[in-house]
């Protein structure tokens, strides 16, 4: 790709972009949310039409008016969000849209699909069961369903975004050993990750984009991280997390016992005032479940709650508020932001009460207070009334921690508050938690990033299939012994 | 900007409509009679669409509120006549009765009344038993409209002496306009300025969020459907009063008007999206259209072709400038 730019409207998305890519390799791109890496592939596999620049693969001149052309020069792209039919298997999926035919008319050759599928699995070593439904699979199995489906149509260039987002340990590392297998067969994988450890570790080549344009391409081997996020951010992270100066209080929250109908039992633990618990496991250990049990989403079953010594019931998330509690969810938008909707309706949402207007809106005086949180925050939007749709994923989850300091509940939960954000908009996050221990409030954060949690916590809770299993002060141990305690069974 | 832009849609077709009956049809079009005809015909229209718009906006859709007006006029009517001394032996005989003051305004109660409440169940099947609006609305309008015929055998209740929603007038303005004027000026400030006017919208953008973010959203939107049940029981007692008589079958396919008039204005079937501005300008344009397209002698049957056009093209425009908008 030489000299891509891509306007769109006021924004100069990509500026005379250069990227290249050697066959057999696995080339990864960095930087931060908004840098323009989604816009650069999205020229790349024909979904936006470049507004100047050519595009060359394999040494042809290619000039792509819509997703089929690419497909058919031989790129796929895998998107952070799949997109497959849920209740269709898996060899449907494979061949939606380019099924085989029976001899009978309008009759598809069922047979014959499942047979191709199963030869591209054995082929590749995938444990994949062609006539396993979708919705009963794993996201790490949906996404080799993804690469099944760019292999079918011959891909040899295969995009993938953020891939390993949704997976757990395990399964991410079933996701490398496959790139490096595809990579040895002399496929073309362009990765975009935020997690330096794989991108290090994976890619043979690396191209750092910032505002639009590449600062950097490299050997990956002639790169350390500190290279990599110096010019992602353009500027030295001495202290990727903030220094702390915690002064711990009394038991501010409390649980004993806890259980729900979401397999998680026996969940005892206590959070003090200005203390920040971090929550470890794997992938369906019940972090997020515990979650959902405390702030009433899915209600407990049994055991008790205290908060600042008062019991609490809670029976739905209207309730939990109401008495001190918040979570920012792990999927935002699913269960965190309504897209279509200002900003600062999101914000304002559950604190019309708070603010004063527990029926009849102030607007002008909902303005200011959004705008007065957005500071605190430091969002960046056009103006609180901007739809939520038109930030980036990084801005979004400030809007929604926002909402929760303007709600200035005693116990705050966070579920992956860093998923998909970038590196500065990352440590903003920590800054405000932080801030928020010093007024003294006690805070939960599940994080499947050890070095994230070993960052900002003061303790730290392994689950483990629906248990707490551990629970550790961050200065004594270390992260290799949370992940023992996460993954290995006992006897 | 483009939020301007959208409301502006509707408002020039309005504009547009407007000018094409005067250049068409100038000496029937412009006239006082037919204008104030349109616009009172328009406003038990209005009524409804305003509940509509929070249903709407939701994201759930209301297709019973047509027969549900013949079901409400009905019982309003029985209950006038009930209240007024009447037995049910004279009732089915059809004797003319004389109404007391006291039995119409219960009767425009009762009526309001078994809208909420049939409304409320509506609203409550949708949310505990998690049944789709379309449905559960399905199934109730025939359950309306058959209700509203077994009541006396297929034939209407008269209430020849029920005229103050016909031509009533408090200061000269008639009763039906100001009521229309009441409704429009609650649900658009329900909307516009209060909690339940978010939460409304957050529903309709996103469930789950709304769920999360601490909002009541099965009692909010039983109150949605209770709202529309009771809008649709004071626009049945407007049409019973013009007609003298609650005819069984009154609003008869009503809701395509209704449900049309709402997208035309703006609101996304998707949810999230709408206002009370834009109801009232698309409940105008199909009321105009529909008056027009008589005036210029095109049949009834052809207006519903051209209703149905207008729909899916409001819709398409509606499309193309979200998408632009990404």
């Amino acid at each position: 790709m030489e000299g891509i730019s891509k306007r769109f409207g006021p924004v100069q998305a990509l500026k005379d972009v250069t990227f290249s890519a050697r066959p057999g390799s696995v080339h990864a791109l960095c930087g931060e949310n908004g840098a323009g890496k989604s816009t650069l592939m999205k020229v790349l596999s024909g979904v936006y039409k470049e507004d100047a620049g050519t595009i060359v693969v394999d040494g042809q001149r290619q000039d792509f008016m819509e997703p089929g052309q690419a497909i058919d020069a031989g790129i796929s792209m895998l998107y952070q969000e799949l997109d497959l039919a849920e209740h269709m298997m898996v060899y449907e999926n494979v061949f939606l849209g380019r099924e085989i035919m029976s001899a009978i008319p309008f009759k598809t050759d069922a047979a014959e699909m499942i047979r191709k599928t199963q030869e591209l699995c054995d082929q590749y070593h995938f444990d994949i069961d062609p006539e396993a439904m979708i919705r009963d699979l794993t996201s790490g199995q949906c996404q080799i369903v993804e690469l099944l489906k760019a292999l079918m149509r011959d891909a040899h260039i295969i995009v993938m975004d953020e891939p390993t987002s949704s997976l757990s340990e395990g399964e991410a590392a079933n996701l490398f050993a496959i790139v490096k297998d595809l990579r040895a067969r002399g496929l073309t994988i362009i990765y975009i990750s935020h997690r330096m450890e794989e991108v290090m570790d994976l890619s043979d080549d690396l191209s750092i984009l910032r505002d639009g344009e590449v600062v950097h391409s490299d050997t990956t081997a002639d790169l350390t991280v500190h290279d990599v996020v110096r010019h992602m951010v353009g500027r030295e992270l001495k202290d990727f997390f903030p220094e702390r100066h915690v002064s711990i209080g009394d038991v501010h929250f409390e649980v004993a016992g806890l259980a729900s109908g979401e397999g998680i039992r026996d969940i005892s633990f206590e959070v003090r005032k200005g203390e920040v618990v971090g929550m470890a496991g794997l992938v369906g250990a019940g972090r997020t479940e515990t979650a959902r049990a405390i702030f009433g989403v899915v209600p407990p079953t049994a055991g008790q709650m205290l908060l600042k010594g008062q019991s609490l019931r809670v029976k739905d998330p209207e309730h939990a508020i109401r008495q001190g509690i918040a979570l920012l969810t792990e999927d935002r938008k699913r269960t965190g932001i309504c897209t279509g909707l200002p900003c600062s309706w999101n914000i304002t949402l559950p604190n019309y009460e708070r603010i004063g207007m527990a029926s009849v809106l102030n607007l002008r005086r909902e303005q200011q207070l959004c705008e007065e949180f957005g500071k605190k925050v430091r969002v960046k939007w056009a103006e609180p009334d901007a739809p939520a749709r038109s930030l980036s994923g990084g801005n979004q989850q400030k809007v929604l921690i926002a909402r929760w300091l303007m709600a200035d509940t005693e116990f705050i939960i966070y579920d992956e508050p860093t998923r998909g954000i970038d590196v500065g908009a990352k440590k903003e996050v920590y800054g405000i938690i932080n801030e928020l221990a010093a007024q003294g409030k006690a805070q939960l954060v599940i994080s499947s990033e050890l070095p994230e949690l070993f960052g900002i916590c003061d303790r730290i809770l392994v689950m483990r299939r629906g248990r707490l299993v551990g629970n550790l002060l961050t200065k004594e141990t270390t992260p290799e012994a949370v992940m023992h305690l996460a993954a290995v069974e006992e006897e | 900007m483009n939020r301007f832009a959208k409301q502006l849609l509707p408002f020039c077709s309005l504009i547009f409509i407007f000018s094409l009956w005067t250049f068409l049809v100038p000496n029937e079009f412009l006239t006082a009679t037919n204008l104030t005809n349109v616009l009172s015909r328009t406003s038990v229209n209005l009524i409804m669409a305003a509940g509509m718009t929070f249903v709407i906006i939701t994201a759930g859709i209301d297709l019973s509120v047509g027969t549900m007006m013949g079901m409400c006029g009905m019982t309003g009517a029985l209950a006038m006549l009930l209240f007024s001394g009447a037995s049910l032996a004279d009732v089915a005989s059809g004797a003319s009765i004389d109404l007391t003051n006291g039995a119409m305004f219960g009767g425009i109660l009762v009526s309001i009344a078994v809208g909420a409440i049939v409304g409320g169940i509506n609203g409550t099947l949708i949310t505990r038993l998690k049944l789709a609006p379309f449905i559960v609305t399905l199934g109730a309008m025939s359950i309306f409209r058959g209700s509203s015929l077994l009541m006396n055998s297929g034939k209407p209740f008269a209430v020849s002496d029920f005229t103050l929603l016909d031509t009533g007038r408090v200061a000269g303005i008639p009763v039906s306009v100001l009521l229309l004027a009441l409704v429009l000026a609650i649900t658009g400030f329900v909307l516009k300025y209060t909690r339940f006017g978010r939460y409304t919208y957050a529903i309709g953008s996103n469930v789950e969020t709304a769920f999360h973010a601490g909002v009541n959203v099965n009692r909010v939107l039983v109150v949605i459907y209770a709202l529309t049940g009771a809008l649709v029981g004071l626009a049945a007692m407007i049409t019973t009063s013009r007609a003298s008589s609650a005819q069984p079958t009154a609003g008869l396919a009503l809701e395509l008007d209704i449900i049309a008039a709402v997208i035309i204005g703006g609101c996304s079937p998707g949810g999230g999206r709408g206002s009370m501005v834009g109801t009232v300008i698309g409940t105008l344009l199909i009321g105009f259209l529909r008056n027009g397209l008589t005036l210029c002698g095109i049949s009834t049957n052809w207006q519903l072709v051209a209703i149905g056009l207008i729909i899916i093209l409001a819709v398409t425009a509606d499309q193309i400038a979200t998408r632009r908008n990404v």
